[in-house]
């Protein structure tokens, strides 16, 4: 560990300091400039405005969960409005959330100009995915104005094609809609990285956040186009009554449950993969090294898109599938956890004697680290077939799940989005301001979720809004944990905001990091470079970075 | 904008702006990089159009095998004959467009027009005929829902030479369970034909950009492009004819 410096910080003089007044903010003026823009950094914040108004949105339905979870008896909302909170929480957090929040935010910013191009090689694709991304999302909002879906996210059938009278077809639109979106982004992003590296830019000099979003958009092409067959199976049912799901007609509910878990446990890592690049980058960043094992980690990305295809009937492990079949899937399941190991032990090693500092984005990519390991060994868990029986439908799942989504891809979000946020703006948000935050949303974290490990271990089953009294202990302390954890979410909404003009004068390359976007203006140009980037070192590579800049002293001086 | 990082144009770039089309955008480097990107670009979309199209295919065997007598019954119901038809229809219209694709790529603006329309006019008779087809279901009440009728397959009208049933009845239950292959039946033509129609949309865009002669002066990409997408649409049918028409039928029992 570091004993000489507490800080790589590096800012510019702030006497003397501007904010460079060509840049993609300033290119043009006027909202339409906005809506009509292809240029993939504007995009990108259109993305983050919007899925940051989606995530409050979810996470007011969570409050109202937690709220009513306080006590055993169900005194805040009826049953069947609570029903109708959980689906939306998940529906709003799944879709317009995770799914799209790094690789539309920060991947659209950052991949082309990480790998040295101008732009995503199709512009106008890019913005139609955020204009169909936006028209999911009112339909979304569509269905919960007009009264809420209470199927759950999974849509399972035949509750949502027979048996319930809410807006299962509107908020199903919704879903299909943005699934084009995610698909036109992952298409996106794997052509721009065949296709647009810069010179010298070698698969292997690519990095691992590249790396990382280009696995996320494997599976965002090949899974979601069968969620999204599914979802017109279950609207078609539901609207002109065809019996592919239904069994009084010879079709089968589980069909659907194949279906679904065939994107949607592939989406977990649509979730996931993303972040993992965001802590990669972050890790190597403020412990001044080169990430331990770059193949290994690079491949791993790559390992966990493969595998993560075929893992999806451990969903199912209760629904009466043959025992053989649970059996295989059980053993695939065991397997997605090597290559997810592979990086947090090649993680650890970068940090192993490297020059570590505490800055915000660390912080967060610590609590990633711990929290994720702890989502990933619980998965084992149920995954494994006894265990799985005991624990599935008990809050011990949603704590899991909630550990590797929350814990672990909000985590990540929240590093990236301070790592990055002065290449993104130009100026940096409040350091010990921000440091609270991180340490407010670990704590509140595990206090909400920790609990819920142990009441489910105990048997309290998930999507019930009372419960037997000995467990309100266990429940107080969960709702007392994401008041805590709202809080932890909310400051940063209210800094970053004051930081847009107060925040520091950040300068090109604040963290002294490697990554060609470093190397750049902040905020970059629209084109991103004056001149294309003839690559002729590897990622991660601090010494080209120490001679670069003892060049520039000499120059200059 | 530091320099080590940097290098000049390297010449090879340097050569292609002064052939420049009107079409070539400013993001890629070269014209030749942009037509790859979105001949790859296309590729890819289709195979996203394969995993969707995965999931009804294999909702359709998994039913097919276990539903097998009813399915063979239902399947009697189409007509080889139209079948037969649209798909020499739809094969020919594929052909058009790879003369299309052929005649912009020699530069050739009136052909282009021409087999393009021609393009139209046989995805406008696949569909015509498909119509037809829809409605005879309609009348016989095979479209799934609540007037669905079995009755024709749990009482099959007799051979008024022999006095025998055409088919095999099927006991009620199974019969029941041709309301599956109905209602996979339009699910899977269903979407075929939508992407039909979309696909004629986007034919009139393109016959109306090449009448303005967009693609008479050597950029190609959009309908070759398209080509690729017209002949995916061709290729789901080639799989959807001989799945719901011809596999294992007992003509003439």
């Amino acid at each position: 560990m570091s004993t000489t410096s507490t800080t790589i910080v590096n800012l510019p003089d702030q006497r003397t300091a501007t904010i460079p007044k060509k840049n993609y903010i300033t290119a043009e003026d006027g909202l339409l400039s906005w809506l009509l823009t292809g240029d993939h950094k504007r995009i990108a914040m259109l993305y983050l405005v919007s899925i940051t108004f989606f995530f409050f949105i979810g996470g007011a339905f969570a409050g109202l969960i937690r709220l009513e979870l306080l006590t055993p008896q169900p005194d805040l909302v009826a049953s069947d409005t609570y029903n109708k909170l959980f689906s939306m929480h998940g529906i709003v957090m799944v879709f317009l959330f995770l799914v799209p929040s790094v690789p539309a935010t920060l991947g659209n910013f950052l991949i082309p100009i990480m790998i040295g191009a101008k732009d995503l090689a199709f512009p106008k694709i890019n913005l139609l995915s955020w204009y169909l991304y936006m028209a999911g999302g009112l339909f979304t909002l569509a269905a919960l104005v007009l009264g809420g879906v209470d199927t759950g996210w999974t849509f399972t059938t035949p509750l949502s094609t027979h048996y319930l009278n809410t807006h299962v077809v509107t908020a199903g639109l919704g879903v299909f809609i943005i699934g084009f979106s995610s698909i036109f982004t992952g298409l996106n992003f794997i052509v721009t990285i065949h296709r647009m590296r810069a010179p010298g830019m070698t698969w292997f000099r690519m990095p691992l956040f590249v790396w990382s979003n280009y696995a996320a958009s494997i599976l965002m092409v090949l899974g979601t186009p069968v969620l999204a067959i599914t979802l017109v199976l279950v609207v078609l049912e539901r609207t002109i009554h065809i019996g592919v799901f239904d069994p009084t007609l010879g079709g089968d509910p589980l069909l659907f449950q194949h279906l679904f878990w065939f994107y949607s446990h592939p989406a977990v890592y649509i979730m996931i993969l993303p972040g993992m690049g965001v802590i990669s980058e972050v890790i190597s960043t403020f412990s001044r090294k080169r990430v331990f094992g770059y193949t290994a980690v690079a491949f791993s990305s790559v390992a966990i898109a493969v595998f993560g295809f075929f893992v999806w009937e451990h969903h199912m492990f209760i629904m009466g599938v043959s025992n053989y079949s649970a059996l295989v899937f059980s053993l695939l399941t065991m397997l997605v956890a090597v290559p997810s190991a592979i990086k947090v032990f090649n993680w650890a090693f970068t940090l192993q004697k490297g020059s570590i500092t505490f800055e915000t984005p660390m912080l967060y990519a610590f609590a990633f680290i711990g929290l994720f390991t702890i989502g990933g060994l619980t998965g084992v868990f149920l995954g494994s077939l006894g265990m799985d029986i005991h624990l599935t439908e008990t809050y011990f799942i949603v704590a899991h799940f909630h550990y590797v989504m929350v814990g672990g891809m909000l985590m990540a979000f929240m590093s990236g989005v301070h790592f990055w946020w002065p290449k993104m703006v130009g100026r940096m948000y409040p350091e010990s301001l921000s440091k609270l935050s991180a340490v407010t949303s670990f704590i509140g974290f595990n206090l909400t979720f920790m609990p819920q490990f142990i009441l489910g271990y105990l048997g309290m089953p998930r999507r019930y809004h009372s419960y037997p009294a000995e467990y309100q202990v266990l429940n107080v302390l969960s709702t007392a944990g994401a008041t805590v954890l709202g809080i932890g979410f909310l400051l940063p909404l209210i800094y970053l905001a004051w930081s847009l003009k107060y925040g520091a004068i950040a300068g090109n390359n604040p963290w002294q990091a490697t990554g060609l976007e470093w190397q750049i203006q902040s905020p970059p140009l629209t084109e991103n470079f004056i001149e294309t980037p003839i690559v002729d070192y590897e990622a991660y590579d601090y010494e080209w970075l120490a001679h670069k800049t003892e060049q520039e002293v000499t120059t200059v001086g | 904008m530091d320099n080590t990082i940097v290098a000049t144009h390297d010449t090879h770039a340097e050569e292609h702006h002064h052939v420049s089309l009107p079409q070539h955008r400013h993001h890629f480097e070269t014209e030749q990089q942009q037509r790859e990107a979105g001949t790859f670009g296309m590729w890819l979309f289709l195979l996203t159009e394969i995993m969707f199209f995965g999931g009804l295919f294999f909702a359709y065997l998994l039913y097919r095998n276990w539903y097998n007598p009813a399915f063979v019954a239902a399947s009697n119901q189409l007509s080889i004959p139209l079948g037969t038809v649209n798909t020499a229809v739809l094969i020919s219209s594929g052909f058009f467009m790879a003369l299309g694709v052929w005649a912009a790529e020699v530069r050739k603006k009136g052909l282009l027009v021409i087999f393009l329309i021609l393009t139209i006019i046989s995805g406008c008779v696949f569909l015509g005929v498909k119509y037809f087809e829809y409605k005879e279901k309609w009348e016989k009440h095979h479209i799934p829902g609540a007037s669905f009728d079995i009755s024709e397959f749990v009482n099959p009208p007799l051979n008024p030479k022999t006095g025998k049933p055409i088919e095999e009845p099927l006991a009620p239950d199974m019969a029941q369970k041709t309301q599956v292959f109905f209602s996979l039946y339009f699910a899977m033509t269903g979407m075929h034909a939508l992407h039909m129609i979309i696909g004629i949309v986007l034919l009139f865009w393109l016959t109306w950009r090449a009448h303005r002669g967009e693609f008479s002066s050597g950029y190609v990409a959009p309908i070759e492009n398209f080509g690729l997408y017209w002949h995916f649409v061709d290729i789901v049918w080639i799989f959807l004819f001989p799945l719901l028409y011809l596999i294992n039928r007992h003509p003439g029992t």
